[in-house]
């Protein structure tokens, strides 16, 4: 299971270095949101994956799955998500303000 | 305790004399600064008795116990030369500027400045280990900066600063690093110490390294050939700085730090060869081109270059004393030693002494050049006798106290001849002796082209009622023109207080210092340093006398080059080259900017994974699969690769949003039900606000990048992707520690609460939790804002630009 997932965050992290790299806002902006998938799945993975139950006390049995991960991954997630709307509201903005769309435009805009 | 509370006195009024300024706001100021000069002063001469009977202060105040850095001082008989010169010139320096620098000054900065370097400079001389030193040293280099940009709204001055800086700071860092290498020898950062060790040292690879770079701090600071340059454009700084900084103790750290390590590397013939042919070169050609000077600040600033070089070659012929060879009369060369302290000391004196004059002389006729001043002996005649004094000192004239310094200086390049060391010969005498020609000359310059002789322009300052200064003006000068003149008929009292324990300090292992003291005699007889002293006189004279006709020389080469081109070029060169370099790649564009970040992280983690880790895997702790959580990852896997080949944008959005849900599948899968219920509820709301923005953006162009950069990106994304696969596999086949989070399950027990996750979020790691909520607020705020916010000029106000 850890390999396959790592396999996935590896796929992942391809995806959206290669988006990354291009110059259309969504298409940067999608980069961000799926690297942050990736790198979730990653920090999951590295706690070891299904090693008990889920880390509630009130379950049944004595092992419970690495808790720690977890609740980074809460706080990421939530960051993750301010970090993609605002740069969504960013894009729009330079959008209405330049007409711009990628980031060549911009640059180009800036320069004149 | 006296010494470290002596080097902070001076930093605390620094700070304190800029709000004292706001209320004073007058020249009443420099009243209320020059007791902190003064009281130094007074406390460090009540301890030369104590010095002179052979004890030194030493304290340590424990500071960094694991780096071994601790605030330790010495005063023994050398620092207190230092720090006699810096406490006394200081003192004298801010009575003479109160009258100076005008009221409409910024005279809070200018006191804060030098206050400033007085702390710096004190503990420069006063430190026993070697990186406090060094930080002091820098925070000389820095308040000169700041002495030197005074008027900053002048472009030379700027300019004068930026040089001194570079070059200096340029060598205090190889001085650092010649520190490190010591501490790397010797295990110690502390100078007593490093002597202490001095005889094993030798053998050390490091000893030439470090010793050479050492000696590139002593000379940038103190003005060697090549490193002069700066010198002379330091002069843009106001006078009563150049008096104090730039003749009479900043650039005299570099000579007391070679002093201070001729017990450390005496021993090394390269260390008497540099020092000395270096200090004999600064002198002749600091010599040689203050003649040219038409500025009188700029002739003192050459003409400090090169007593700076005198002095320099002394402690080199004094270091001679260290060598091992057999059959020489060390008293001979450690006489050297003692004429460079005892020189060092006169220098101050009249440099000092000639700094204030020329300072009077532009403050009261507007000019410093020579060319259009003449006959001032009859309008300022105290300023005159001053200024002759000086000179003459300079010349090495006597009844003065120069005349002393200068005749030791030619013995000792007399005797020198005798070591029998390859390349020492009768060169140094003849270079000694023509260098102390120009300086003869230039010294007739100073006195008979200002002070005498016809005025070659019609005077100003003739109508106007030329006249020495107000009182208070000549007090400092004065005082200077008395120890030049006292010195020349006691110097043996110096010999005895000040010198003998800082021979002590520099010979700490010829033991009796009695021994090292020559007793200064104004007549020793018809001996050949006399003889030359007539020759200078008479060739000195007649070369002044024809010095209009012989001063073309100076535009044929080699006599016209200066070292300063270099530096000019080199600077521009380096500017223009860094400023196209810098565009070459800092474009603006982000693709580039990620495209250097991954690269560099793909060239570091690739390089490390090939060379350095062990790639050994471990699969047998995987958990088994079911076929469930293949499909689901296949999805994932297809819908990512799938992103990057849509043509529309509504598809992409979507298939991103198959991907956040599939995820929170996952979590579901792998026991995390809060990820799982966050990450819906966030998927949901990242979608729509995707689709919202959706409308309001147009859709995408095709991207149809050049091949080779599609190729790159590639080649950089498939690169990553497979570095943190590879890396992550790594780690999990290699655990190093059990995890921490047993520790969390005792949730219940220790917060209360069944949902570990929970726990962790809102109790144990609460702050966090708490910080991540303003996160999210800031963000919040920036969306609203960038929402709201009106366009400033309008579309169409932007289309048109």
């Amino acid at each position: 299971m850890e390999t396959l997932i790592t396999l996935l965050v590896g796929v992942l992290v391809m995806v959206a270095v290669y988006l990354l790299l291009s110059r259309n806002f969504v298409r940067i902006i999608l980069g961000t949101a799926i690297l942050s998938h990736a790198i979730h799945l990653l920090i999951l993975t590295m706690g070891g994956l299904k090693k008990g139950g889920a880390p509630l006390l009130t379950e049944e049995g004595s092992t419970y799955s690495d808790a720690l991960p977890q609740a980074l991954i809460l706080t990421a997630i939530v960051i993750s998500f301010a970090v993609t709307a605002f740069l969504l509201v960013l894009a729009y903005r330079i959008y209405r303000e330049t007409g711009a769309d990628n980031l060549d435009d911009v640059r180009r805009e800036s320069d004149d | 305790m006296i010494i470290p509370i002596l080097i902070l006195v001076p930093f605390l009024a620094s700070l304190f004399v800029p709000f004292l300024y706001t209320y004073v706001r007058s020249k009443k100021i420099g009243w209320m600064v020059l007791p902190v000069p003064l009281i130094l002063f007074v406390i460090l001469s009540l301890q030369v008795p104590k010095l002179a009977s052979g004890e030194n202060l030493f304290h340590t105040i424990r500071w960094l116990n694991a780096a071994d850095i601790h605030f330790t001082t010495h005063l023994d008989g050398l620092s207190m030369i230092l720090g006699l010169l810096i406490t006394g010139m200081g003192t004298l320096v801010v009575m003479y500027s109160i009258y100076y620098l005008s009221e409409r000054e910024a005279l809070g900065r200018f006191y804060m400045y030098l206050l400033l370097f007085m702390g710096s400079m004190l503990g420069v001389v006063f430190s026993d280990n070697v990186l406090v030193l060094y930080v002091f040293w820098e925070l000389t280099s820095v308040s000169s900066f700041l002495l030197i940009a005074f008027w900053h709204q002048r472009k030379n001055s700027r300019a004068g600063a930026k040089k001194a800086m570079l070059i200096t700071v340029t060598g205090g860092i190889g001085m650092l690093i010649g520190f490190l290498m010591m501490h790397q020898m010797t295990g110690t950062y502390s100078i007593q110490e490093m002597i202490g060790m001095a005889e094993t040292l030798p053998t050390n690879d490091l000893f030439i390294p470090a010793m050479l770079l050492i000696l590139l701090g002593a000379f940038t600071k103190s003005a060697q050939f090549p490193f002069h340059i700066w010198l002379p454009d330091a002069m843009e700084a106001p006078t009563p700085v150049s008096a104090y900084l730039h003749s009479a103790t900043m650039v005299k750290a570099g000579i007391y730090l070679v002093a201070r390590f001729i017990p450390v590397f005496g021993e090394s013939e390269l260390w008497f060869y540099s020092v000395t042919f270096i200090g004999l070169l600064t002198l002749l050609w600091g010599s040689f081109n203050a003649v040219r000077q038409n500025d009188l600040k700029a002739l003192l600033a050459y003409s400090t270059i090169s007593q700076l070089g005198l002095i320099m070659s002394l402690l080199g012929i004094g270091s001679a004393a260290m060598l091992d060879i057999p059959g020489v009369d060390k008293t001979i060369y450690t006489a050297a030693a003692f004429a460079g302290l005892f020189h060092l000391i006169n220098h101050s004196t009249f440099k000092g002494a000639l700094f204030m004059i020329i300072g009077i002389v532009d403050h009261e006729l507007g000019t410093r050049d020579i060319r259009k001043l003449g006959g001032l002996a009859v309008f300022m005649p105290i300023t005159f006798s001053i200024a002759l004094a000086g000179s003459f000192s300079m010349a090495g004239l006597p009844p003065f106290n120069g005349f002393l310094s200068k005749e030791l200086f030619l013995e000792a390049s007399l005797a020198v001849r005798h070591l029998g060391l390859p390349g020492v010969h009768t060169w140094i005498p003849i270079v000694a002796w023509v260098a102390s020609v120009f300086t003869f000359v230039y010294c007739m310059i100073i006195v008979f082209q200002t002070f005498f002789g016809r005025q070659q322009q019609q005077p100003a300052w003739v109508d106007r009622g030329a006249h020495d200064p107000r009182p208070g003006m000549l007090v400092a000068p004065s005082i200077l023109g008395a120890l030049i003149v006292g010195l020349f008929f006691f110097p043996n009292l110096l010999g005895k207080w000040i010198l003998k324990p800082a021979m002590a300090a520099v010979y700490p292992s010829f033991g009796n210092p009695e021994s090292l003291v020559v007793h200064i005699a104004a007549w020793h007889g018809l001996n050949p340093a006399l003889w030359m002293t007539i020759g200078i006189i008479f060739v000195g004279t007649i070369l002044y006398i024809f010095l209009r006709q012989w001063r073309r020389i100076y535009t044929v080469s080699p006599f016209s080059w200066k070292i300063d081109n270099i530096y000019t070029l080199l600077l521009i060169q380096l500017e223009g080259n860094s400023y196209h370099l810098t565009n070459k790649y800092m474009t603006g564009h982000l693709h580039r900017y990620f495209t250097y970040i991954l690269l560099f992280f793909i060239a570091m983690m690739g390089t490390a994974l090939t060379f350095v880790w062990r790639l050994t895997f471990n699969f047998s702790e995987d958990a088994v699969v079911t076929i469930n959580e293949y499909i689901l990852v296949m999805v994932m896997m297809a819908a990512a690769v799938a992103i990057l080949f849509v043509n529309s944008r509504l598809i992409a959005i979507l298939l991103n949003g198959v991907l956040g849900f599939t995820v929170a599948f996952l979590f579901v899968v792998l026991r995390a039900p809060d990820l799982a219920l966050t990450q819906i509820v966030v998927e949901t709301v990242t979608t729509v606000l995707f689709l919202l923005t959706f409308r309001f953006m147009p859709d995408w162009k095709k991207e149809r990048p050049r091949r080779p950069v599609k190729v790159l990106n590639a080649f950089i994304a498939v690169a990553t992707g497979l570095i943190v696969m590879i890396t992550a596999l790594i780690v999990q086949g290699n655990r190093l520690f059990d995890p921490i989070s047993k520790y969390f399950e005792d949730a219940k027990t220790l917060t209360g609460g069944g949902n570990i996750v929970n726990a962790i979020l809102g109790d144990f790691r609460a702050f966090d939790t708490m910080l991540e909520i303003v996160v999210l607020l800031i963000g919040g705020l920036g969306v609203y804002v960038l929402i709201k916010l009106k366009d400033k000029k309008g579309g169409d106000g932007n289309e048109n630009q």
